[in-house]
């Protein structure tokens, strides 16, 4: 059959020369591969190779060859982030050194960080805070003017950078006591606690509130203040408004009382840089009726 | 019949067998050596350990549940995932994954980093219910976790299989693990976390996560597990070192 190749048999009807192969009759045409295939094949054989020597490719002991270009994913994003520090420079570069009293009279500046806050907000606060600083059940609204730890600038800076009972040391720190699990008042007393409460914020008045406001100057009047309107030290809110944190009906406020309350704002300090806590700050000063 | 004609190499098999062999080993061994060099391309850095067994019992209720299909667990060194999500994932940091959680997918967000970045309180919360804190959440609701007991008296021999893949617990580790979880869902408070503590060092999370003192819940190990997520690493001593 090795002879039979050697002979280059023509077929009739193509003329192209076959392989000699055959199977019951039927010959097989040898006919060459497409020009333009060839073609592709090569070149993709130079790109690889081309492809070896500038980029890291083969892996050598103690790590991988470098490549000529000195290509890695992490210069890339190096080099990225240089780019967009650039970009930024022209307002960075007033932004980071400048007063909050500077910013607020720089429209420019201003605007700059209101848009990089409203975009921090999103990625980072928006999950307990709600879009637009909406609040949710525990997570304060932002939009209202009532602050819990003040709404001044620096306050809201500082809330940011160190969280609010968080495992930062200097962190906010307060704590609501559960005077019923821990016993510190009977069932009762609780009871006209919360009506006295609610009384404060134009709840009806009820027969117990006497005994509630006794309660409720000997308990709470330490950090609600004496005429119930909070204190900010203590991030104690004031019930005398009809915004709640938790919930304004009896049931919740029962429970507020009954087991304690202390909600938790972790500290962005080291993960998110100054510039943006900044930022950040001027933009819920803006958001909430900052003070 | 010519050495190089195909018609030699497919009239004798034995010579189709020992090329098909040589060509089979070329693929072979450019895809196998380089995972036994594997430590070659895991940064060395400080701090990575081992879950404690309270995390690795929510590890694998996070695989149970099948988490891995919407978040990923994996931050790539692109601009945009670096500003949404922090510093990106290193090799060090999944290294004790036994399967690692990268996953392929983002239905919801990554959550490498999501360590220490909402309270436990929200993590309890978002996990019974994710609409209550995040109205167009698509989240399935988890409250179930919250009502069945962590399975811990096993978590030992999750350790001990975990050493044999390369996993570096201790005789010590293995021997408390049930202990140390339990330890780690109660808190310093109510009880002695010192041995937890010289086991996995200092800075581990020990405290009741999901907020019921009279249980360990499934929901103590998941929280305890997201709590640690993306925290090991100091970030500070690594910079650079690139």
């Amino acid at each position: 059959m090795s002879d039979d190749h050697k002979k280059k048999e023509i077929d009739e009807l193509s003329g192209v020369e076959t392989t000699g192969h055959e199977w019951d009759g039927l010959k097989e045409l040898n006919n060459p591969l497409p020009r333009w295939w060839i073609w592709v094949f090569i070149i993709t054989c130079v790109w690889s190779f081309w492809y070896f020597v500038v980029y890291p490719s083969w892996p050598v002991p103690g790590g991988a060859t470098e490549g000529t270009s000195g290509y890695t994913q992490y210069r890339e994003l190096a080099m990225n982030q240089a780019e967009i520090t650039a970009r930024q420079e022209a307002y960075l570069s007033k932004f980071e050194g400048a007063s909050y009293e500077q910013i607020l009279q720089d429209p420019a500046l201003y605007a700059f960080a209101s848009a990089g806050g409203a975009s921090a907000f999103k990625d980072n606060c928006a999950t307990c805070h709600g879009a637009g600083g909406i609040g949710a059940k525990g997570y304060p609204n932002l939009n209202d003017d009532d602050w819990l730890w003040g709404g001044a600038l620096e306050d809201i800076e500082q809330t940011i950078t160190y969280g609010i009972r968080a495992d930062n040391i200097e962190s906010r720190v307060s704590q609501m006591p559960a005077f019923g699990a821990d016993e510190l008042l009977s069932r009762e007393d609780i009871n006209a606690v919360v009506d006295y409460v609610l009384t404060l914020s134009g709840g009806a008045s009820k027969s117990n509130v006497a005994q509630g406001e006794t309660i409720f100057m000997e308990q709470c009047s330490a950090c609600h203040g004496e005429d119930g309107k909070g204190m900010r030290d203590f991030g104690a809110p004031n019930l005398t408004d009809k915004i709640w944190l938790y919930g304004g009906d009896k049931e919740t406020v029962f429970e507020t009382v009954y087991a304690g309350r202390g909600g938790l704002m972790p500290a962005w300090e080291g993960r998110l840089d100054e510039n943006t806590i900044k930022q950040l700050t001027i933009y819920l000063h803006e958001l909430g009726g900052g003070e | 019949m010519s050495w190089n004609s195909h018609e030699t190499l497919e009239k004798n098999s034995i010579l189709l067998l020992i090329a098909i062999i040589l060509v089979v080993l070329v693929g072979g061994i450019v895809e196998i050596i380089p995972l036994f060099r594997k430590e070659t391309v895991i940064e060395p850095v400080e701090g990575v350990r081992p879950y404690t067994p309270l995390e690795l019992a929510g590890y694998n209720i996070y695989i149970r549940e099948g988490c891995y299909n919407c978040h990923s667990q994996q931050i790539r060194p692109l601009r945009d995932e670096v500003v949404r999500y922090g510093h990106y994932s290193l090799a060090a940091e999944s290294m004790y994954d036994h399967p690692f959680q990268w996953g392929s997918k983002r239905t919801g967000p990554d959550l490498s980093r999501v360590g220490g970045k909402y309270s436990d309180a929200w993590q309890t919360a978002h996990l019974v219910e994710p609409r209550d804190l995040v109205p167009e959440s698509i989240m399935p609701s988890y409250g179930f976790l919250l009502h069945k007991g962590a399975k811990l008296h096993d978590l030992d021999k999750h350790l001990k299989t975990l050493r044999l893949v390369g996993v570096p617990y201790t005789d010590e580790m293995i021997e408390n693990a049930e202990k140390d979880a339990m330890a780690q869902a109660t808190g310093e408070e109510r009880t002695d976390i010192g041995g937890l503590q010289d086991r996995y060092g200092e800075s581990v999370n020990a405290r009741d996560f999901d907020g019921q003192e009279n249980m360990i819940s499934e929901m103590d190990a998941l929280v305890a597990y997201l709590q640690v997520l993306g925290t090991m690493v100091d970030f500070e001593t690594v910079e650079g070192a690139k």
